[in-house]
């Protein structure tokens, strides 16, 4: 196991969120140290994808609280979230086809020189990149639309790399990707890993999930619905929270605590 | 497009390559640099790959324009006169100029409709201010571009801002420049310019000294092959691959022998034309701005994916207003030197098939309609072939009719061309 730090890079304490009559989440608490990789699970609706929004400060949090390396923050813009040293990697990928690899590491960022781009410099930075990242295409000045699905994911998630981020958001990294292009994505998980990054790794699927991550946090219905270390669980166990066919001591305090309010 | 379904079939070839590279890996990461290394046989080499693939760039055009000289030449002698020739390049100035702000238009995969009309009514406001206000010319001139420009950023406004189709707001620019046009000229309809004047002196002043232009060619030539030589020199300081020595030589001398003969041209006849430096210049500085700077980095990611440049913090609103806004400036200097051929402003500026033309010439010069590939560098070449066909058809004595027949063929065999080329790059994993 890699060295894990005393205080979480990030803690979520009593989080919740509600869009209009929706309660999308309740009091969610989640905490990921450095050098962690945490898999971010449950089913279609459990809101995932609006705990890693909170995060990256794309919706701002209603209740709870959100702790960076101990102390309490407010992330309520994008902006706030880079600034922590929040990076998030989405789904649907953030590259443009018809520039080049360099082009697209350094889109939004570019190095100039005397007001005009440092093409030389950003290849070198880039190929600097790739190389630590042990990430391998063609070249660096062939347009992203000659890569491979798995090859793009990997330029997407180096890309987040240049603004030398704690924590990495990565949203389904190995959706649609073949087994050969998965593996490459897997392995640059663990890269990540390696170097002290924290890593939340939302996914869909179990397989991937006990290759790379250290602990599974479950959705389920907008509330945490246990922390699991994968070392120690089976996929069963896991499966069985998400779908909430589950007995443990997080669904028993909770059912307790529902059942108190309704009396 | 999806992006699933681009990367399904580019796999093949980019495993292929990643083969390669993987084996080549040890030595050196870019299988371009081993490629290039072999010197001019590499370079040969990877010449006849981009072939296959489809990456024709240029080619065609070029390919094009020799076919158009020597089908001309051979029907009469005089088009290839230094006269007949001199006078192309003067006359192609006007559309070309406009076809320059529609290659930033198409770069964002968008279309500016507008332009014919703004010519004509920045022509019209430059001659009114300038004749009828009694202002001085060169501030005539300049209020003329920048009202150009203003009427670009309002249409620019309406797309990026309220969200209205480019094509549906430029339709409604050519109609309103259209009238605002003839609302300016006024009851007369023409307004003749002084044909000594600064508009006047656009398209007619030519450098006569014969070393104007052999000046110019050794300038350009002695340019290029610095810049490529210090940046080589720089690459291989940082340690990344760079051309070899051969491949800029080469380009160079082609550089060298175009721009030399071009001037030897000029002198047999008026001399070095100032029209044509005043296209080269904006040539030169609209290509620095697209591909050195982080504005034109920012169009191209535009025409590539709105979504991923908002994503990278890209100001999607304020390019699209600019790009708009240099398209119409771009569009009022075109009217500017098209007023001067004819030293007026009247009722028939920026109609007929001039907005054809501006757009053709930029698609026809390689401009992708889909947004994201070209280089002003298209609307030279573009603009040239569609000016030399309509002067060779008039040597011919062909009818009016003809001619837009022909350029029209002109028109869809490189759109055909271009289709053609996309799937073959689709393919190759490159479009």
């Amino acid at each position: 196991m890699v060295h894990v730090s005393a205080t979480p890079v990030l803690a979520l304490r009593g989080v919740s969120k509600r869009f209009g009559a929706v309660q999308a989440l309740t009091d969610v608490t989640l905490e990921i140290h450095a050098g962690e990789v945490v898999a971010l699970v449950g089913d279609n609706g459990a809101g995932k994808s609006t705990l890693v929004k909170t995060i990256a400060g794309v919706h701002p949090i209603d209740e709870g609280v959100i702790e960076w390396e101990g102390r309490p923050v407010t992330v309520n813009k994008p902006h706030d979230a880079q600034n922590l040293g929040i990076a998030t990697v989405y789904q649907d990928l953030a590259l443009c086809d018809n520039i080049d690899v360099v082009g697209n590491l350094f889109l939004g960022r570019e190095i100039k020189r005397r007001g005009v781009l440092d093409e030389v410099e950003m290849e070198r930075r880039a190929r600097d990149l790739l190389t630590t990242l042990s990430i391998r295409i063609p070249s660096v000045r062939i347009p992203i639309a000659s890569l491979s699905g798995g090859q793009r994911q990997t330029v997407a998630i180096a890309r987040s790399m240049l603004g030398e981020p704690k924590l990495v958001i990565l949203d389904e990294p190995t959706a649609a990707l073949g087994v050969e292009q998965t593996a490459q994505v897997l392995d640059l998980v663990e890269r990540l890993r390696e170097r002290g990054h924290a890593v939340i790794l939302i996914s869909h699927n179990m397989a991937d999930v006990k290759a790379v991550a250290d602990k599974v946090a479950v959705l389920r219905l907008g509330r945490n619905n246990g922390v699991f270390e994968v070392a120690t669980t089976s996929q069963e166990e896991i499966i069985s929270a998400i779908t909430g066919a589950t007995d443990n001591a997080v669904t028993r305090r909770a059912a307790r605590t529902n059942g108190e309010v309704s009396k | 497009m999806s992006t699933d379904k681009a990367s399904t079939k580019p796999q093949k070839t980019a495993t292929v390559e990643n083969t390669e590279a993987a084996a080549a890996a040890v030595t050196a990461v870019d299988p371009r640099l081993l490629v290039r290394e072999q010197g001019l046989a590499g370079y040969l080499d990877e010449f006849k790959r981009k072939m296959r693939a489809g990456e024709l760039g240029s080619i065609p055009v070029v390919v094009g324009l020799i076919v158009i000289c020597v089908v001309f030449q051979s029907l009469n002698s005089a088009f290839l006169s230094a006269e007949n020739l001199s006078n192309i390049t003067i006359t192609m100035v006007g559309t070309g100029m406009i076809s320059v702000g529609i290659v930033f238009v198409l770069l964002l995969g968008e279309i500016d409709l507008s332009v014919g009309s703004v010519s004509g009514a920045a022509s019209a406001l430059a001659a009114v201010l300038a004749v009828n206000q009694g202002w001085p010319e060169w501030l005539a001139v300049l209020a003329a571009i920048a009202g150009g420009a203003a009427f670009g950023a309002l249409h620019g406004f309406f797309f990026a801002v309220l969200g209205a189709p480019a094509f549906a707001v430029t339709l409604a620019g050519l109609l309103f420049w259209l009238g605002f046009m003839l609302q300016t000229l006024g009851e007369n309809g023409t307004i003749n310019l002084d044909s000594d004047g600064l508009i006047g002196q656009l398209t007619t002043y030519h450098f006569s000294d014969i070393a104007a232009a052999y000046g110019l060619a050794a300038v350009v030539t002695a340019v290029f092959f610095l810049t490529g030589f210090l940046g080589n020199r720089r690459r291989e300081a940082a340690g990344v691959p760079s051309r070899p020595m051969s491949d800029l030589v080469l380009r160079t001398v082609l550089l060298a022998v175009v721009s030399f003969a071009a001037a030897f041209m000029y002198n047999q006849y008026k001399g070095l034309p100032l029209a044509t430096v005043i296209f080269l210049v904006f040539l030169v500085a609209t290509d620095f701005l697209l591909r050195r700077t982080s504005y034109g980095r920012k169009v191209f990611a535009l025409g590539g994916s709105v979504e991923a440049s908002r994503r990278a913090g890209i100001n999607v609103t304020a390019i699209r207003i600019s790009v708009f806004a240099i398209s119409g400036g771009f569009a009022a200097m075109g009217g500017l030197f098209l007023a001067s051929k004819i030293a007026s402003a009247n009722q028939s500026a920026g109609a007929g098939d001039l907005l054809m033309n501006a757009i053709a010439a930029a698609v026809i010069g390689g401009t992708s309609l889909f947004g994201g590939r070209g280089r002003t560098w298209n609307a030279l070449l573009g603009v040239m072939v569609i000016v030399s066909i309509q002067y060779g058809l008039q040597l011919e004595s062909i009818a009016e009719p003809v001619k837009y027949m022909i350029t029209a063929a002109v028109l869809l065999t490189t759109v055909v061309i271009d289709s053609v080329t996309r799937k073959t790059q689709k393919t190759a994993g490159r479009a």
